[in-house]
């Protein structure tokens, strides 16, 4: 059918008027959502959606932050799960994992990198060999938010060293509650440990449990990669309620929060946070120093600039018109933004700036910023990787000769 | 431009204008007005208002013009930066046209802008004076009883105007805002010299006015100045000139990359050119992003304008430099030569960043703007 912005809003306000309940049970309401097919309304009516288009998003959680209604489960990287089992996955995986990714029952984590593959993901060495009805797993991946409370991994790993390194990868679901799976935390230099070292022991996958065919591996995590892309700002749980809302539902989801927002405490100050830049410019007297104030305003210039080049990109988009270069440049961008606010945080901060814990600045907040930056360039992509992304795909330059394009078993490895 | 999208229409004026400077406003072209005292091609500019139709973009329909909008004036300022097309266009079109639909009467409009729009006269703005030569805002020179006397500098297109529109404060108010008033250039008492600009794509001047009888441009007693007004389209205006000079860059930078081949490849396949090239159209598009948010402000005509006209002319400059630099770098010694195109752009970027107020400049003031920034 055709949606309408008008249409929407009726249907999905008279749905939330009969039904959402701020005492119901997190999991019955969540079900609720799901069978109406308001918990993830763009998704194909088969799998508990509307084929509603994205640009309506926008509407239905605007009417549910009207009434403060709780969503399906959207934290950590559960959609883009869900994003690549409806894009890639058979009916069977589709009816066993995808309800419980969105009532919250499961969850999911990302097994793509490992030590020795970072930049060149394609360079995967865990291995993954048929035996009988089982592919065995073994070697190790890391960098895996939330691993020690997963449920399932989607895994990347090597089925066949003969062929160039793109081919002979594939793609799996893994059972984290098995003994061949080993999760250790790995400590930040900014003293937060918000990932994990996975390491697969003769681990075992059903066959039925691999997405797509031998060799699809690749493609199939491009589909991960892309959805992560788009939403790098949905990690969190969209907190657009207007206003303050009593109910035991909302305890049930903070309780759920806090345990799978805890690895992403530290990532505003990964960004460098900018709010924070003028009131601390006004209450350390920053303001009135000229050479302080050209720093802060660099920065300030550039955090507009890159908030109005993102909305061209969006107004782009919704207009139909071909994506234009300002589209790829966002992660770029918040990167040397980073590292500005790092250094305006600093010289506004002065000999502070060493220092850390509750009694030092911003109860901390700013040691934290000075020791997440270094992230931001490198977590996702790093800034070396997304100018080589943009030069080629946007700027069209060549790529560079390489020299990794034969069988995987010759190509030279860490 | 509806918000941050630019509207069908909008992206139809910006293609008729990249054709007609295509075809008028060649690099050869240009090379040769170099060399002409006027510096600039009469059939090409009257061109721009009897073929093109953008003389007056701005400028309402009862005054001549197309009765469209600054976001428009400013993508036809945007083609002309890119291609480097010599004109008195933004001294008239844009600066004098400003000035007068800013401060003049209805019967000074009627009278003024025609002219203007039809590209029948050329006027200019006469803004710098030894007081304001880096605080714009800082003219000391005063009319006394509807007469001036003093030395304005830098004023663009001075040595082609009919119409010069001097900046100067009113006597009876020397502590208020600088007013503006209209003099022309065959007036008894002016004279106009050439100064030497190393970006010989934009000529300035120095006028000299020696009891020159002006008369006041709208009405000068009032307390109330549109002058900052006055400097912040300006500034919005350059700054959309600006980045399309800084992506014509950048365009070559890539074309030159793509083409140049050392040890046994083309240079653009080297990371170290083309991180280069990424970052630069990184800058880029932030700098337009900021030209083009502050053209639509004045548009809509939203209260964060000054902070967003430093925005645009602080990234713009910053932009258009480093566009600059980096593209001599990566023509490497093609790039320092006077035959190679690079350095035409290079003037222009250097000429433009220090007019109307460098980066430093506009960073501060947009932080003393900022409290403007919680409306917008």
């Amino acid at each position: 059918m055709e949606w309408s912005e008008t249409a929407v809003r009726n249907e999905l306000r008279s749905f939330l008027e009969s039904s959402w309940d701020p005492n119901a049970d997190l999991l019955d309401w969540r079900n609720k959502l799901i069978d109406a097919g308001w918990g993830m309304p763009s998704w194909p009516e088969r799998w508990y959606g509307r084929n509603m288009p994205l640009s309506l998003q926008s509407v239905v959680a605007d009417e549910f932050a009207r009434v403060g209604a709780v969503s399906v489960a959207r934290t950590g990287i559960r959609l883009l799960a869900a994003e690549t089992l409806l894009a890639h996955g058979n009916d069977a995986q589709r009816e066993r994992y995808l309800r419980k990714i969105l009532t919250g029952e499961e969850i999911w984590c990302q097994l793509f990198s490992e030590p020795g593959s970072g930049s060149d993901l394609a360079g995967s060495t865990t291995r993954a060999e048929l035996v009988g009805d089982n592919w065995v797993i073994n070697g190790q991946k890391v960098w895996t938010t939330s691993a020690h409370h997963a449920d399932f991994g989607l895994l990347l790993a090597r089925h066949d060293w003969d062929v160039p390194k793109h081919q002979g990868l594939s793609y799996f679901i893994l059972d984290f509650h098995q003994p061949g799976v080993d999760v250790h935390p790995l400590k930040q230099m900014n003293g937060h440990a918000s990932f994990n070292q996975v390491f697969f022991n003769d681990a075992k996958v059903p066959r039925s449990d691999q997405v797509g065919e031998d060799g699809d591996g690749w493609q199939i995590a491009m589909t991960t990669l892309m959805h992560e892309r788009r939403n790098a700002g949905n990690i969190f749980v969209e907190t657009r309620r207007r206003g303050v809302f009593n109910g035991t539902i909302y305890e049930q989801e903070a309780e759920e929060n806090k345990i799978l927002l805890e690895p992403y405490t530290w990532y505003p100050q990964r960004a460098g946070r900018v709010d924070l830049v003028l009131p601390r410019a006004r209450t350390t007297g920053a303001i009135s120093d000229s050479a302080a104030r050209q720093e802060i305003a660099k920065l300030l210039i550039m955090a507009r600039c890159a908030e109005w080049t993102a909305l061209r990109a969006r107004a782009a988009q919704q207009q139909g018109q071909p994506q234009g270069p300002e589209g790829s440049l966002g992660k770029l961008a918040g990167s040397n933004i980073a590292r500005q606010a790092a250094k305006v945080h600093t010289l506004m901060t002065g000999i502070d700036a060493m220092t850390s814990g509750e009694d030092s600045p911003e109860s901390g907040i700013i040691a934290e910023i000075l020791l997440s930056v270094p992230a931001i360039s490198i977590a996702g992509g790093t800034d070396e990787i997304q100018r080589n992304i943009i030069s080629e795909r946007v700027l069209g330059m060549q790529k560079e000769p390489r020299t990794d394009t034969g069988p995987f078993k010759d190509v030279r490895k860490n | 431009m509806t918000a941050y999208a630019f509207t069908d229409e909008q992206l139809q004026l910006r293609e008729s204008v990249r054709r007609y400077l295509n075809d008028h406003g060649t690099v050869l072209r240009t090379r040769e007005l170099m060399d002409d005292p006027e510096g600039f091609d009469q059939p090409s500019f009257q061109g721009l208002f009897n073929e093109l139709g953008v003389g007056g973009v701005h400028v309402p329909e009862e005054f001549g013009g197309a009765g469209l909008g600054y976001v428009e004036l400013c993508i036809v300022l945007e083609e002309m930066g890119r291609s480097l097309f010599p004109s008195p266009y933004l001294s008239s079109s844009v600066l004098a046209a400003n000035a007068v639909l800013l401060a003049g009467t209805l019967e000074q409009k009627a009278d003024l802008l025609p002219p203007i729009a039809s590209g029948g006269q050329v006027a200019t703005v006469a803004l710098y004076e030894e007081s304001n030569l880096t605080d714009i805002g800082n003219v000391t020179q005063c009319v006394v009883d509807n007469s001036f006397t003093g030395v304005k500098s830098f004023v663009t297109d001075g040595h082609v105007a009919d119409q010069i529109i001097l900046v100067a404060k009113h006597a009876a108010n020397p502590n208020g805002k600088p007013k503006f008033w209209l003099s022309r250039s065959d007036d008894p008492g002016i004279t106009c010299t050439s100064m030497t600009s190393i970006d010989t794509t934009r000529r300035i001047s120095r006028v000299s006015f020696e009891n020159v009888k002006v008369e006041p441009l709208g009405d000068v007693e009032a307390d109330f100045s549109v002058f900052d007004q006055f400097i912040d389209f300006a500034l919005v205006a350059l700054a959309n000139e600006m980045v399309g000079g800084a992506q014509w860059l950048l365009e070559s930078c890539v074309d030159y990359a793509n083409n140049r081949v050392q040890f046994g490849r083309p240079i653009s396949s080297m990371q170290a050119i083309k991180h280069k090239c990424a970052d630069l159209l990184l800058e880029i598009e932030l700098a337009k992003s900021g030209a083009y948010r502050a053209a639509q402000a004045i548009a809509d005509d939203d209260p964060a304008l000054p902070v967003y006209a430093s925005i645009a002319k602080a990234a713009a400059n910053d932009a258009y430099m480093l566009a600059a630099a980096d593209a001599i770098q990566i023509h490497g010694g093609i790039g320092f030569t006077w035959d190679n195109d690079t350095h035409l752009w290079f003037k222009r970027a250097k000429s433009s960043q220090v007019l109307l107020g460098t980066s430093e400049i506009h960073r501060d003031q947009m932080l003393e703007r900022v409290d403007l920034l919680e409306v917008g």
